[in-house]
């Protein structure tokens, strides 16, 4: 695999995404944002985690920040030759071997439906399921951790049956309750801050998933499993 | 020991911030005039990144309830001791029981009061500042209060600075062929393009020509813009990645949002540029209702305002040690 130089635009500000080719493009002059070209699957996320671990061995970079199939790169300092910076990139990328990390598994107890379930009746007239249904989908899924962030601990988790896709909310809540069990998009989650969310609850979990003052402040780690177990069915 | 006497809200404690576990989510906070932390605590020969007071609402007053020796930098106002106008971006003694007061400054945005020694606050994840969505950090995971009462780090250089205290060149100053003014009134912030730039098509020509206006839903976690709206050509649904203060993403309204301090660890919206990391704290000193233009730049100018700021960092701790170490010898 091989990422073309484009002679047209100046290649360290954007290179488009190819066939097989990973898009790079920069945020500000230190940060170089990868994006893996392909489904958002795992295949393509065990590769952004293979990735990731090379990246660890750059001494010129000070953060690594896995997402959903891409990957933002930070630099101590602005590099001084950003070409260099995308060739090493796609070199790495080009040479990132599929990895599976071998997490933990994590059994999350959730009392589905109820005052929290907001979204519940909106995801069922969306899928034309039952509520029932809805939370049977939910909590047989198998989940795997595909990267965190948004908020202190937050786990973007795939594995969502297709028939529970339900798109992001074009007007957020305002105070969604931290602990909500959401989905957004073709992604489930738990909410770890009481706030403004644009996502959709279907239940509450009361575990705790996030500790500043721990050693290991965040509960769930990339590539770990997730599984939702029925608390309480509430409807 | 200091005491808050009186504080607005979102008044916090800051350091140059908590970088290193956005890959978990933690947003990385710290001053939204890190330029200002570095001086100050610089001068006062801390560690460029001790914890300080970010005040963006006035008035602001504490009581010092021992001597100190403190600065405030960033504001381009004239802070009082006892009620006695004193330099800013100048390093003054102050004696137990003094009032430091800070009004609102007459242009910019946030001041910082930097104290010898540092605040004397638990790090938490290596770092003092305050994450007030996380709610933990800096004091107690909050705004100051009416009545909180800080711990200040000792300092062994106390008598180092003459009476009449000890003064820097602000960067405005100092910096002036690397921060340019425009004639208009207007901050001018430089930015590369970013990801989703091309998909603006004619709107990223007017995203780059406008004049815009910092809304009055703007703080810490990101500024919102109002001018004429900016549409991409094309509706791309984005996956979730990693963002950093300075980049400008446009959400189905038009009007862009530049993320700052606080800013999300992760977002999904077409972003049109990123702001180059040394031109954040112009932004963080942008009030409410300012006016800002964009500045399409490079990496090789980013990097040349980087080693610019580099060196006169530098040159400021290496000329407060030889002060000081004169005065010392002198005493």
């Amino acid at each position: 695999m091989i990422a073309t130089p484009n002679k047209h635009v100046p290649r360290h500000q954007i290179v488009p995404l190819g066939q097989n080719r990973a898009r790079i493009s920069s945020i500000g002059a230190r940060s170089f944002l990868l994006e893996a070209p392909g489904d958002f699957d795992l295949a393509s996320q065990r590769r952004i985690w293979a990735l990731s671990q090379t990246l660890k061995g750059w001494a010129d970079l000070a953060e690594i920040i896995p997402g959903m199939t891409n990957l933002l790169a930070i630099f101590r300092e602005t590099p001084e030759e950003p070409e260099q910076i995308i060739d090493r990139l796609c070199a790495a990328w080009d040479a990132a071997q599929s990895i599976d990390l071998s997490g933990k598994t994590i059994e999350i107890p959730v009392h589905y439906g109820g005052e929290f379930a907001v979204d519940l009746a909106a995801l069922c007239d969306l899928s034309g399921l039952t509520d029932q249904e809805v939370i049977r989908l939910h909590h047989q899924g198998t989940y795997r951790v595909f990267a965190l962030g948004s908020a202190p601990g937050f786990g973007y988790l795939h594995g969502l049956d297709p028939r529970l896709y339900m798109p992001r909310k074009t007007v957020p809540s305002l105070k969604m309750e931290k602990g909500c069990v959401t989905i957004g998009g073709m992604q489930t989650g738990v909410a770890m801050l009481t706030g403004p969310n644009g996502w959709n609850s279907i239940g509450f979990a009361e575990l705790q998933m996030f500790d500043p003052l721990s050693p290991m402040p965040a509960m769930m780690a990339p590539g770990d499993t997730v599984r939702f177990v029925p608390e309480r069915i509430e409807l | 020991m200091i005491e808050i006497i009186e504080t607005g809200p979102f008044n916090t404690v800051q350091d140059l911030g908590r970088p290193g576990y956005r890959d978990i989510g933690v947003s990385a906070s710290g001053a939204m005039d890190p330029l200002a932390v570095r001086i100050g605590n610089s001068l006062l020969g801390n560690d460029e990144g001790a914890a300080v007071l970010e005040i963006q609402t006035f008035p602001f007053c504490l009581r010092f309830d021992r001597r100190a020796v403190f600065i405030v930098s960033g504001s381009d106002g004239a802070p009082l001791l006892d009620g006695i106008e004193k330099l800013s971006w100048c390093a003054h003694h102050a004696e137990a029981g003094q009032v430091l007061e800070l009004r609102q400054p007459p242009k910019l945005a946030r001041a910082y009061v930097c104290i010898a020694g540092g605040l004397d606050i638990a790090p938490v994840m290596g770092s003092r500042s305050t994450s007030l969505r996380g709610g933990f950090g800096g004091h107690a995971g909050r705004p100051l209060q009416k009545g909180d009462r800080i711990a200040i780090g000792d300092d062994a250089s106390l008598l180092a600075v003459p009476p009449s205290g000890l003064a820097v060149v602000e960067p405005l100053v100092a910096l002036a062929d690397v921060f340019p003014q425009s004639t208009d009134g207007a901050v001018l912030v430089r930015a590369l393009p970013a990801g989703e730039h091309g998909l603006f098509a004619e709107d990223g020509a007017a995203f780059w020509n406008q004049t815009w206006r910092i809304s009055a839903r703007s703080d810490r976690t990101g500024y919102r813009l109002s001018g004429d709206p900016i549409m991409p050509t094309d509706v791309v649904e984005m996956r979730s990645h990693g963002v950093v203060p300075g980049v400008i993403q446009v959400p189905p309204g038009g009007e862009p949002i530049v993320q700052m301090s606080d800013a999300n660890t992760a977002g999904g919206y077409p972003k049109i540029a990123g702001v180059i990391e040394c031109d954040l704290w112009r932004l963080g000193q942008a009030r409410i209702g300012s006016r800002l233009r964009f500045v399409r730049s490079t990496h090789a100018q980013a990097r040349a305002v980087e080693q610019a700021v580099a060196r006169y960092i530098e040159d400021v701790k290496v000329t407060s040690g030889m002060v000081k170490r004169a005065l010392k010898a002198f005493a």
